[in-house]
């Protein structure tokens, strides 16, 4: 998949990230379309959050992108964001990419009014006076769910409760309609009925705006409940993408077997707790490896139950594994249904 | 089950905490909370953020004093007791914390951080290198990990090495707040197993504090769901 597909809005070809010459991330390709939730999963360390960064043109200053970040004008063309000057990255931001950060607080600024910060923003992209930029802003709060806008507009971000402030946050990315919003990890600092408000008030936005998502999570309840297609990445590179319900439904990279395994089982059990083994859940044996500390062949093979001698010798290359999904494994057709079991661990 | 989730077994429980009352200021941040907790067994505390669940955890610790309410461990009642009286008591409740990294002293070594509680207590002798490494290889860390600074570690082999740090007081209680919740799924799902091998070997009893319903769901024996410093429902 080199060219973008046409109807894509942002396509990303053979993206790579390093620092002092190590590839952090190596290697992702993959197409957003409008209106689309892409949920980008994975451990801490396995590249997500640097995936999206490189997209928004936010890497820091020691990191260097290579490959293909193609963005879909208006007129069908496509401009290319990797290499782009930081001026004409800037004019994007904001206008048509916006980032939902994990840290609210950090987000916004103590000594500023949440409306003028929203107002800020508006005029930083659109030529429109004080008063137009002022009611866009109270129209974003009120449109993320923030009761008596008007009013809330004019408050210090310390006057608004944590749940106040990523909606805060939300408005302020939506709030020039960009068509891309990428969140990273915008929940996980949340309690669960925060979480759900805040995902709720991103999904709106997405309608309201027309805008793809790109969720950064390694919360696989929330990408069940809210991703259309799921990117699952693996020490810096993808193991698995394709629609969300194949992907959770029947994995077909080891890794991703294991990572949907290692969840607490979602329907109720029955009250009493389990006790003994019952209790137990599947693990994947070892720990990630680093950047500069690959093994040879599969990155996930010292870890894989399914792993086999081309598995140590020979790093898999994407395939199609059903419609629209892809896999990165030898062994793809020998993952069982019952994948879970390959990753049932003994009792210390 | 009653709203106020008791339980009786035996003689007493191991831990009976009765209309439990914790203020900050003007403030109630635990209003009247009641609960029961065996050894050998599971209550988790869950709700939203400032629901009032670790406050609960710190009342029952002692660590905040509570404005009223008994809380009544291994028989005997806490709140009442200065704090050279809670002394003795304390090795046989323990925390475990949320952040791993926040909860070792970024300078002490593993080996040291876990012999620390057997040196404040006395119990330090010619055995204690040898129960370090037992404590150690009880929650899985490699002996050859003793050396590293906790700057070295995985989160969850910092959140391993703060499980044998706690263990080290052999106690009968451990105060988990928020284990897991730092923890990405797989490295997760291995602390939930450590925890329960360890409660079936010890008959540890825990008061598991966690906002993720699923794994209060397959972890817990009973929960207490908690709202605005009160009990709002129990399972």
């Amino acid at each position: 998949m080199s060219t973008p597909h046409p109807d894509a809005l942002l396509s990303v070809r053979d993206l790579r990230v390093s620092f002092d010459g190590t590839d952090v991330v190596r290697g992702v390709s993959f197409d957003v379309h409008a209106r689309q939730v892409l949920a980008v999963v994975g451990e801490s360390g396995a590249g997500k959050s640097l995936t999206a960064r490189a997209l928004l043109g936010m890497l820091p200053g020691n990191a260097t992108a290579t490959g293909s970040v193609r963005l879909r004008e208006d007129s069908g063309a496509f401009a290319e964001l990797v290499g782009a000057a930081p001026k004409d990255l800037a004019a994007l931001r904001g206008r048509r990419l916006a980032l939902v950060p994990q840290d609210a607080l950090s987000a916004l600024s103590p000594v500023h009014p949440v409306g003028d910060q929203l107002a800020a923003a508006v005029r930083s992209v659109t030529r429109v006076s004080r008063k137009e930029a002022r009611a866009r802003a109270v129209a974003a709060l009120d449109r993320v769910g923030i009761a008596d806008a008007a009013r809330k507009a004019r408050a210090y971000p310390h006057e608004y409760s944590g749940g106040m402030r990523q909606r805060a946050v939300i408005a302020m990315a939506t709030v020039n309609e960009p068509d891309v919003v990428v969140a990273d990890e915008p929940t996980t600092a949340l309690d669960a009925e925060l979480q759900e408000q805040v995902l709720r008030v991103l999904a709106e936005q997405r309608e309201a705006v027309g805008a793809a998502l790109l969720l950064v999570t390694h919360d696989m309840a929330v990408v069940r409940e809210h991703a259309d297609r799921v990117l699952v990445m693996y020490a810096g590179r993808p193991v698995e993408q394709g629609p969300a319900r194949d992907v959770l439904g029947r994995p077909r990279a080891p890794y991703t077997a294991g990572l949907l395994a290692s969840l607490p089982p979602d329907e109720p059990d029955e009250p009493g707790g389990r006790r003994g083994n019952g209790r137990r859940l599947p693990v994947i044996p070892g720990t990630p490896p680093t950047p500069d500390g690959l093994p040879p062949g599969c990155a996930f093979a010292p870890r894989c139950p399914l792993a086999e001698d081309r598995c140590h010798r020979e790093e898999p290359r994407p395939r199609p594994a059903g419609d629209g999904h892809d896999v990165t494994c030898h062994r793809w057709d020998d993952v069982p249904y019952a994948a879970s079991d390959l990753f049932l661990e003994q009792p210390a | 089950m009653s709203p106020s989730a008791h339980r009786s077994t035996g003689d007493h429980p191991l831990l009976d905490v009765r209309d439990l009352v914790v203020r900050y200021g003007a403030v109630t941040a635990v209003d009247h909370v009641s609960f029961t907790l065996d050894a050998g067994e599971t209550l988790a505390l869950n709700g939203p953020s400032g629901c009032g669940k670790s406050s609960t955890a710190m009342a029952v610790l002692q660590l905040r004093r509570p404005a009223s309410g008994e809380v009544r461990f291994e028989g005997t009642e806490l709140t009442a007791l200065t704090d050279r009286e809670l002394r003795p008591l304390r090795p046989r409740m323990q925390p475990v914390l949320q952040d791993p990294y926040g909860s070792l002293s970024p300078r002490h070594r593993v080996r040291d951080a876990v012999a620390e509680p057997l040196r404040v207590q006395g119990r330090w002798d010619a055995t204690g290198p040898a129960r370090v490494a037992e404590l150690l290889d009880r929650v899985g860390i490699a002996p050859a990990c003793g050396d590293r600074l906790p700057h070295e570690l995985s989160g969850g082999q910092c959140q391993r090495v703060g499980i044998a740090r706690a263990l080290a007081s052999e106690p009968r209680l451990l105060v988990l707040d928020e284990p897991v919740s730092s923890l990405d799924p797989s490295v997760r799902a291995g602390i939930l197993n450590l925890l329960a091998d360890l409660q079936d070997q010890l008959g540890l009893a825990y008061l598991f504090i966690c906002h993720d319903r699923a794994v209060v769901r397959h972890f817990a024996d009973r929960s207490i769901e908690m709202r605005e410093g009160r009990i709002t429902g129990t399972a």
